[in-house]
C-alpha cells in the first residue's frame, strides 16, 4: 500500500510488512489521536502495539493493515487530548544544579522558576530513552530551554529535567544532557507495581514543590546497554554517538 | 549451574510484545527459527526460554538430569568431555557439564534445556534486554538457572537448520522515510556493498561501506521504530534494528527488513558481506 492521506491531516505511512505509521501535524494531535486509539482498540483490527512520538503514532504488529487503514481514513481525529485521564502527582525538590541557570534563561528568578515550572498541567506525549522515561509536554513555548552544551555522565535516578518542549524525569542513573531543576523520591518505575511505569502516554502530570530534608534521592538500577538511538536533538541521554 | 559463560549468553524466549510505548524493548532470541528449533528438538513449547551464546559457547553443570539440544550457530558439544550431538536432543546425566564450544560458523548458538529456563518473568518474557537492562542479567560463573517442569510431549529427533550464510542478503521494503535520502541511495542501494560491522550487537546489525546521501537534512523528531527498521544515522551507514532496539528514535528508516530475514543477520560475523534487495510495495 502507499501512503495515504486521511481526514484531519493524518498521513498514513506503511512500514515493513505489518506496521502503519501514523502522522499527525501536531504534539496535541498526536495525544488526541493515541487516546482515540486506545478508546477504540476493540473495534479495530488487532494491533500488538500502539506507540505514540513526537509527531507520529506506531501500529505495529496489524492482523490486517489494508483494512486498518481503511478505518484509520474515516477517523476524525480533534486537536486536542481529553483532559481527563489519570493524573500523577510528582512531589519535587526544586534544588537542581541548572536551576538558577533554567531561571535565567526565562528571565525571572528562581522561586518564580519554580512555580512556573509547578504551576503547569503536563501530559505524557510518548515514552522513550529508557523504560519508563516520559516525554511530558505542557510547559509553555517561550520557557523551552536548549540541552546542556556538554552532557553529564551519569545523573541521578529522580531528576527532574527540562530540554526543547518537554520536561522529563529520569526513572534511573543514567548519562544525560537535559537541564536538571529539581528531584523527586516517587518511584517512576518498579517491577512488579501495577502500573510499572507512572509516567505512560497520555498521564496527565503535575509537578508538586516539596521542602528538601526527606534525604537524598533513591537508588535506581543502571541499565547495562547505552545506544545512540537517534534522539538527535531531543534525548536525554547524552549528546552524539555513542554505540550500544 | 554456569561453570563458563562465554563472551555473552543470555537466556531469550520469543521476547515482550504490548509494552513498546512504555519505552521498553521487544528482546527475544535474534535467530527465532534456531531457538523454535531447539525447544522442538527437547519437546518444549515454542515459546520457552533458552540460552543464546555468542561466537564462544558456554559451558554449564546439570544438578539433575535433563535433556537438552543446541541449534543455531555450529559448535562442538560435549557432555562430561565426550563429543555429543549438535541439533539433535542429548540426555544429560545429573553432575555432567555440557560444554558448547566456539561456533565453527556464524554468531549464535542456543541451548534449550526440556522445561525451559525458568526466571521470572517480566510483561510476559523471561528475556534479557540489553539496551535497557530489563530482564536476567547475562550469564556469569556460578549464575545458577532454575528449569522448569519437562513437558510430557515427545522430543523430535531432527529438524531443519539452515547453515549460517557466507553472504548476507537482506530484503527492504522502503520507507517510512526513504524520501529522506536520494532517489539515486534508494535506487542504488542493491548495487552497493556493505559489510557486517564489528560494533553489531543485540541491539543492530551495523554496517561498514558506502554513506547513503540524504535529499534532505535537518532532523526528524523521534518516532516509533520497528523490528528490522533500517536507521541511516549522521554518518550514512545503514544500521538494521535487531531484537533489543530503541522502541523510539530520530534518524530517518531508509526501509525494513521483513523479520524472516534477520534469522541471517543474528548469524553473520563482523566483515562477512552484506547486499540490500529492494521489494516493491
Amino acid at each position: 500500500m502507499r501512503q495515504a492521506a486521511a481526514a484531519d491531516g493524518l498521513l498514513l505511512r506503511p512500514v515493513g510488512e505489518d506496521a502503519l505509521l501514523v502522522e499527525a501535524d501536531s504534539a496535541e494531535r498526536v495525544g488526541a489521536l493515541y487516546a482515540e486509539l486506545l478508546a477504540r482498540r476493540a473495534e479495530l483490527p488487532e494491533v500488538a502495539e500502539i506507540v505514540p512520538a513526537a509527531r507520529t503514532v506506531l501500529l505495529d504488529g496489524i492482523a490486517d493493515r489494508a483494512a486498518l487503514a481503511r478505518v484509520l481514513a474515516g477517523w476524525s481525529v480533534p486537536a486536542r487530548p481529553p483532559a481527563v485521564g489519570p493524573l500523577v502527582e510528582v512531589p519535587t525538590v526544586y534544588d537542581g544544579p541548572d536551576l538558577a541557570e533554567v531561571a535565567q534563561l526565562w528571565g525571572v528568578p528562581v522561586a518564580e522558576a519554580v512555580r512556573i515550572h509547578s504551576s503547569a498541567e503536563y501530559r505524557v506525549a510518548f515514552c522513550g530513552f529508557a523504560p519508563g522515561f516520559g516525554y511530558l509536554t505542557g510547559l509553555p513555548a517561550r520557557y523551552e530551554v536548549p540541552r546542556r552544551a556538554t552532557p553529564r555522565s551519569s545523573v541521578p535516578t529522580g531528576s527532574v529535567a527540562l530540554a526543547g518542549p518537554y520536561t522529563g524525569v529520569y526513572p534511573r542513573s543514567s548519562p544525560g544532557g537535559w537541564q536538571l531543576i529539581g528531584r523527586t523520591e516517587l518511584p517512576l518505575w518498579e517491577a512488579g507495581r501495577e502500573p510499572t511505569a507512572l509516567l505512560a502516554p497520555g498521564v496527565r502530570v503535575r509537578f508538586v514543590a516539596v521542602d528538601s530534608g526527606s534525604g537524598p534521592g533513591g537508588s535506581g538500577h543502571t541499565g547495562s546497554g547505552h545506544v545512540d538511538s537517534g534522539h538527535a536533538g531531543s534525548g536525554p541521554g547524552g549528546s552524539g554517538q555513542s554505540g550500544g | 549451574m554456569v561453570v563458563r559463560p562465554g563472551p555473552l549468553t543470555t537466556v531469550q524466549d520469543l521476547g515482550r510484545r504490548g509494552v513498546a510505548h512504555l519505552g521498553v524493548p521487544r528482546a527475544g532470541a535474534l535467530d527465532g527459527p534456531a531457538l523454535l528449533a531447539a525447544n522442538r528438538l527437547v519437546g518444549n513449547e515454542p515459546g520457552a526460554a533458552a540460552l543464546e551464546t555468542t561466537l564462544g559457547g558456554v559451558a554449564l553443570r546439570a544438578s539433575a538430569a535433563v535433556l537438552i539440544a543446541v541449534t543455531g550457530a555450529p559448535a562442538p558439544v560435549r557432555v562430561a568431555g565426550r563429543p555429543a550431538a549438535w541439533g539433535a536432543p542429548v540426555a544429560v546425566p545429573a553432575g555432567a557439564v555440557v560444554e558448547v564450544g566456539a561456533a565453527t560458523h556464524g554468531v549464535r548458538s542456543y541451548l534449550a534445556v526440556a522445561g525451559g529456563i525458568a526466571v521470572p518473568e517480566l510483561f510476559g518474557s523471561r528475556s534479557a534486554d540489553l539496551l535497557s537492562g530489563l530482564g536476567p542479567a547475562p550469564l556469569a560463573v556460578g549464575t545458577v538457572l532454575p528449569v522448569g517442569p519437562a513437558h510430557p510431549r515427545p522430543a523430535v529427533e531432527l529438524v531443519p537448520l539452515p547453515a549460517p550464510p557466507g553472504e548476507l542478503v537482506l530484503r527492504l521494503r522502503p520507507g517510512p522515510r526513504a524520501d529522506w535520502f536520494t532517489p539515486e541511495a534508494v535506487a542504488g542501494l542493491p548495487r552497493q556493498r556493505y559489510r557486517v560491522a564489528g560494533a553489531s550487537n543485540r541491539i543492530a546489525l551495523r554496517t561498514e561501506g558506502p554513506p547513503l546521501p540524504r535529499a534532505r537534512t535537518g532532523e526528524l523528531p523521534s518516532e516509533g521504530m520497528v523490528l528490522g527498521a533500517v536507521q541511516v544515522p549522521p554518518d550514512g551507514r545503514p544500521v538494521v534494528f535487531l531484537a533489543d532496539h530503541p522502541t523510539t528514535g530520530g534518524y530517518p528508516v531508509i526501509g525494513v527488513v521483513p523479520a524472516a530475514d534477520l534469522a541471517g543477520a543474528a548469524q553473520a560475523r563482523p566483515g562477512v558481506p552484506v547486499r540490500f534487495l529492494l521489494l516493491r510495495e
